[in-house]
This record gives structure tokens, C-alpha cells and sequence, in this order.
């Protein structure tokens, strides 16, 4: 079998997406917010890209344990 | 021009990076048969080969030339992929994918072989291996050219560590791997200029300003107002729009040539779809790919609007360079739009959206050019009968080989422009007739090998023949056409010139084809031909799947949704 995509996928996005959001935290009132109209984007950007992360390594999880049942229930 | 690049920026194009080549490492393990690395071993989940077959079309390139013309000529720009990808791409699940995955084909040159000849399947092979060279060393070109613009890199090092990375990857992994990673391009295109859009938007003042702002920039062009914001209103006549071509040309030219050209017979596009674990997840493939393309113009094509939008309002902040005779230059829109609106961080996300999509046109080319090599020239032509591991060295040397020869074709771009045009111009001759003899070999059993070959000759021919006596309207160099000394018409617009030219070459090679093979002799059975043509193969029974993702239903979704797409920017 080959490796299910969603484990790459869902571990970049979580680590990247805590990394922007931490540095948005970290950076909170910064200069460079100007170029984005105020917002602090990597707050934002960060908690949407952890939490597609998660679902992803969540879905790959599941369906991992689902496929070791079947295997043990034969 | 330089674009402010923080550490954090860095960091995150390098956790790219490594995962890309993790990627590469880790499925190395199941690379076994030559199979295996060149097709996948036929294993692959339809909503994985689905992105991947958007995502290899969009690469860099696509991305920064649609924000580009999306500034140029607004909403229109979106016929590309309402008109000109989405009716190929249901038409290629439905009716076509059966007969490519369905066959022992291994390639698109392979079903050629298959269906009519040796000779047919060897142009086709031999101009496909040499397209797609050439088509990875543009994009290796484009990526260093840009990045030494953007974010002052030396240009020699961008080429060689973008080939290094791709070569890894993919020579590890194989077309897994490029798959793999064409997903993970996909979702970070969307990360990354999802941020960019709302910001922009944010920045204009919403969709209303954007539209009353594209109404002054069409009326200073010279247009009605609203020829920035309506997609079929103004497609009567070529004068009318600022694409200058018809609805004739636009829907029989890109609609059905070109793009039918392009999604239906280029293996890059098919190899995909023939990844996929079974025949309804092959024909599914496009299909499911359909329904994000059918939106990725917000994404890549609005960003460009909103841009030109901003430059009309003095004050905004944001305004398109203008190069030196006055005129604007577009094509740096979208990463000139990535450094102004995003803040490092989000900046470094959009950033490496694009490095990605570099790479993976990189990656794509480089995962056909082996098959095709490997399966359609090296074992048929060079050293035909030996074990399949032997293929499979080959099919690792022949990624290695690609990769070299393109980073050389990257030099040949970056120091004689006009070879590059040149051979583009070539290779558009070639593929703008390659659909009619498809369609007529799926379709039309009577149709022979010798009629196929001569038809698609002709065709380029005739290709060449159009363009050499035709001009686009102020064409100064014999690249845009008129070569033959002799102008018998001249086009308002390069695109109308292509989208005729590409019409004629397809109707060349359609009648020739039919009316040869009426006069030739068919060498192949009935018996040969099952499986590669419609009237002789069995219908396909959709057991076990249910309604809602069996390709007529989804094919059928698709449709209804592009046309209420057209009809609301109508």
C-alpha cells in the first residue's frame, strides 16, 4: 500500500500554520501590517492553516485505523 | 523592484523543500517495476489524480500570464477555463478516458500505435519528447528570471538548485511522487492567494468599487463600459472587446480545438487520469478535477482586475508599473501584488505557492518525458525485449537526462529569445490538428493508419502554411506570421490569428484523414480494434458505484454549473 497523502499534506500545513500564527502573535502591532490594511493576516492566515492541517492528519488517521480493523478482523 | 523577504519567509519555502524531497524519499520504497515509477502502478485515489490534473496545468507560468491578462482584458480572460477546459475535460471522462485506460496503453503515443501505426505513434512520440523538454526549461527560465527580479537571486543558482530538488523528487519517487506533490501545490496556491484576494478586495473597497473603477479603465480604452466585467456581452465583434476576437473564433477555436487539443491528447494532462486506481476513478479524474478549475479564476484571474482597478484610482497605493514607451507592464502583476498586500509571513506562503507550482511544471514535464522516452522510444525503437528492471534504470536515467537537457534549454531561453518562439510556433503546428485524428480513431472504426498519418501531417502543414500567410494587426518581427512575403489577411489580435490558425489545421487534418482512409486500405480487424474504438467496444457498466459519482452524473454537475457561471458574467 502506499502512503496515504493526507499524513504530508496535514503535517505541513499544521507545522506551517502554527509557525505563521505564533510569529503573527509575536508581531502583533508590527509596521509591516500596514501593506495588509491593518489586519494582523498571519493570525488569521495561521489558525485557518492549522486547522486544515489537523483535519487532514485527522482523516489519514482514521482511515489508517480503519484499514488495520479490517486487516485484524480477517 | 525588489520584494522585502523576512527570515520567516525563508523558513517557510525551506520546510517546503524538505517535505517535497521527504516526499520523494518515502515513496521510494514502493518504486519496484518500471510501472510502478512511470505509471503509478494504475494505484491512485480519483481525487488525488483529479487535483493533480488541474495543478500540473496550473503551473507558474499559467498563474502569473492569467493575473496578467485578467488586468488586460478583465472577465473575458476567464474564457480560458469556462470555454476552453472545462467542455474538454467533461468530454475527455466521459467518452475518451475509457478507451485510454481501457487499453494497453501505457502513453497517448501507445494508443496511437494501438489504433493505427507505428509512424503515427513515432511523430507523435518523438515531438511530444521534445515539447516537453523544451516546456521544462521555459518554466525553470521563468522561475530564475523572476526570482532574481523579485528577490534578487543570481540567476544561475535558481536554475541549478530548482533542478536539483525536482530531480530528486521525482527521480526518487517517480510519478507518484509528482502527483503527490501536485496536490500539495494545489492546496498552496489556495493558501496562499486566498490572502491575497480578501486583502486586495479589502483594499479596493469590495467587488462594487472594483467593478465601477473597470469601467472608467474600459471606457479610457476606448470600449463600453462594461467590457471589463461581462464575458459574452461584447463578443460580437473583435473590435468590440479587448481580446479582439468573435464568439465564432473563441468557441470553435479555443473552445473546441485547442482546448480539446490540449486536455484530450497531451499526455501530460492524460498521464493523470491513467494513474488512477480504477476505470471510474480514471474517468472521474478530470471531472472532479473540473469543479475546483471552474473557480480558480477568482484566485489567479481577479487578482489581476482588482490590480488594474487600483492602478486607475490615483492614491490607491497599488499601481501597475509602466515600462518605458508608457504603456503598462503586465506581467509582473500578481507578484508585484503577493509583496504589496502580504506582510512576511503570509508573504512567505505566497512565495513558495509560486516556487511550487514552478517546480511541479518542472516535475510534470519531466514525469512524461520518461514514459514516453522509456516506453514509446526507448523500448520500441531502441532496445526493445529486455527485463522490466532494465526499464526501469532507464526510466531513472531518462529523468536524470531530461532534467540536464532542460536546465540547457533554460540557458537556450535565457540567451536567444527568438529560438524559443520559434520552436513554440513549431510545436503549435503540431498539436492544433492531433484532436481530429483522435476523434475520428475513438469514434470512426473505417479510419486507417496511413489516412491518420498523412492527415495529421497535413494538417501541420496546413498550420504553418495559414500562419506564414497571415499577421496579427502590428506585428513587426516574422515570429507573429507573414513569413511566406505574402499577407493575404491580417488578424486584429495574436490571439484571433492562433485561434484561426489552430481551426484551420484541425479541419485540414479532419477531412484528409476521412477522405484517405475511404481510399486506403484498413489494416486492422475488427478484433484489433476493440477496446480502442467506440463502436467496437463494449459499454462500460458502473457496478458498485454509486449514482452520484458515476462520470455521466458528475459530467452532468459540471455542465449545469459552468453554464450558470457564464450566464451570471454573461
Amino acid at each position: 500500500m502506499q502512503t496515504d497523502i493526507r499524513f504530508p499534506i496535514g503535517l505541513l500545513f499544521t507545522i506551517v500554520g502554527v509557525l505563521i500564527m505564533v510569529y503573527g502573535i509575536f508581531t502583533r502591532g508590527a509596521e509591516m501590517y500596514q501593506r495588509s490594511l491593518g489586519i494582523n493576516i498571519n493570525i488569521w492566515a495561521g489558525v485557518c492553516l492549522t486547522a486544515f492541517g489537523a483535519l487532514m492528519l485527522a482523516m489519514a488517521i482514521i482511515a489508517q485505523s480503519k484499514d488495520r480493523a479490517a486487516i485484524a478482523g480477517k | 523592484m525588489h520584494i522585502q523577504v523576512g527570515v520567516i519567509d525563508y523558513a517557510i519555502m525551506a520546510i517546503y523543500v524538505a517535505f517535497v524531497m521527504g516526499i520523494g524519499w518515502v515513496l521510494k520504497r514502493s518504486m519496484k517495476t518500471s510501472s510502478d515509477f512511470l505509471t503509478s502502478g494504475k494505484s491512485i485515489p480519483a481525487w488525488i489524480t483529479g487535483l493533480a490534473f488541474i495543478s500540473t496545468n496550473l503551473g507558474a507560468l499559467e498563474v502569473i500570464g492569467m493575473g496578467a491578462s485578467g488586468a488586460k482584458y478583465g472577465i473575458t480572460t476567464c474564457h480560458f477555463y469556462w470555454v476552453g477546459a472545462i467542455p474538454a475535460m467533461v468530454f475527455l471522462g466521459v467518452f475518451m478516458m475509457p478507451f485510454y485506460y481501457g487499453s494497453k496503453a501505457r502513453s497517448v503515443p501507445e494508443y496511437l500505435k494501438l489504433r493505427f501505426n507505428e509512424k503515427t505513434r513515432g511523430f507523435n512520440a518523438i515531438t511530444f519528447a521534445i515539447m516537453t523538454i523544451f516546456a521544462s526549461g521555459i518554466s525553470m527560465f521563468a522561475m530564475a528570471k523572476l526570482m532574481e527580479i523579485l528577490l534578487g537571486w543570481n540567476f544561475n543558482v535558481s536554475i541549478l538548485v530548482s533542478a536539483i530538488i525536482v530531480l530528486v523528487y521525482t527521480g526518487l519517487g517517480g510519478l507518484t511522487s509528482a502527483i503527490y506533490n501536485e496536490v500539495l501545490q494545489f492546496f498552496l496556491i489556495v493558501a496562499g492567494f486566498v490572502p491575497l484576494v480578501f486583502l486586495a478586495l479589502k483594499s479596493a473597497g469590495g467587488w462594487g468599487q472594483v467593478q465601477a473603477r473597470l469601467h472608467v479603465v474600459a471606457t479610457n480604452g476606448g470600449f463600453s463600459s462594461d467590457a471589463w466585467t461581462r464575458s459574452w456581452a461584447h463578443m460580437g465583434s473583435p473590435a468590440a472587446n479587448p481580446m479582439g476576437i468573435n464568439w465564432f473564433a473563441l468557441v470553435m477555436g479555443l473552445g473546441f480545438v485547442l482546448s480539446f487539443g490540449y486536455w484530450c491528447t497531451n499526455f501530460l494532462v492524460v498521464q493523470r487520469a491513467m494513474a488512477a486506481k480504477s476505470m471510474s476513478a480514471a474517468r472521474n479524474t478530470p471531472l472532479i478535477g473540473a469543479i475546483p478549475k471552474m473557480f480558480i479564476p477568482i484566485l489567479v484571474i481577479l487578482p489581476g482586475m482588482i490590480a488594474i482597478a487600483l492602478t486607475s484610482r490615483s492614491g490607491s497605493g497599488f499601481a501597475i508599473p509602466k515600462l518605458a514607451d508608457g504603456t503598462l507592464d503586465y506581467n509582473n502583476t500578481i507578484p508585484l501584488m503577493l509583496g504589496h498586500f502580504l506582510p512576511s509571513g503570509v508573504l512567505g506562503l505566497g512565495l513558495t505557492a509560486l516556487m511550487a507550482s514552478f517546480m511541479s511544471g518542472m516535475a510534470g514535464n519531466v514525469t512524461a518525458f520518461n514514459t514516453v522516452w522509456t516506453y514509446d522510444i526507448y523500448q520500441s525503437y531502441i532496445k526493445p525485449g529486455q527485463s522490466d528492471k532494465h526499464y526501469l534504470r532507464m526510466g531513472q536515467i531518462a529523468t536524470v537526462f531530461g532534467t540536464i537537457v532542460s536546465m540547457g534549454a533554460a540557458y537556450l531561453a535565457a540567451n536567444f529569445n527568438n529560438i524559443m518562439d520559434f520552436l513554440q510556433l513549431i510545436f503549435a503546428f503540431v498539436n492544433a490538428p492531433l484532436f481530429a485524428t483522435f476523434l475520428l480513431g475513438m469514434f470512426w472504426k473505417r479510419a486507417t493508419g496511413n489516412a491518420a498519418f498523412i492527415g495529421l501531417m497535413s494538417g501541420t502543414f496546413s498550420a504553418a502554411i495559414h500562419h506564414g500567410l497571415t499577421q496579427p494587426a502590428g506585428a513587426t518581427s516574422l515570429i507573429k506570421g507573414g513569413w511566406l512575403g505574402h499577407v493575404v489577411y491580417t488578424y486584429p489580435s495574436e490571439m484571433a490569428q492562433n485561434f484561426w490558425t489552430a481551426l484551420f489545421a484541425w479541419t485540414i487534418c479532419f477531412v484528409v484523414t476521412i477522405v484517405l482512409s475511404f481510399t486506403t486500405r484498413q489494416k486492422k480487424t475488427d478484433a484489433d480494434l476493440t477496446g480502442l474504438v467506440y463502436s467496437l467496444t463494449p459499454r462500460i457498466k458502473e457496478t458498485g458505484v454509486p449514482w452520484y459519482s458515476q462520470p455521466a452524473t458528475l459530467g452532468t454537475i459540471v455542465v449545469a454549473v459552468a453554464v450558470v457561471l457564464n450566464i451570471i458574467f454573461w
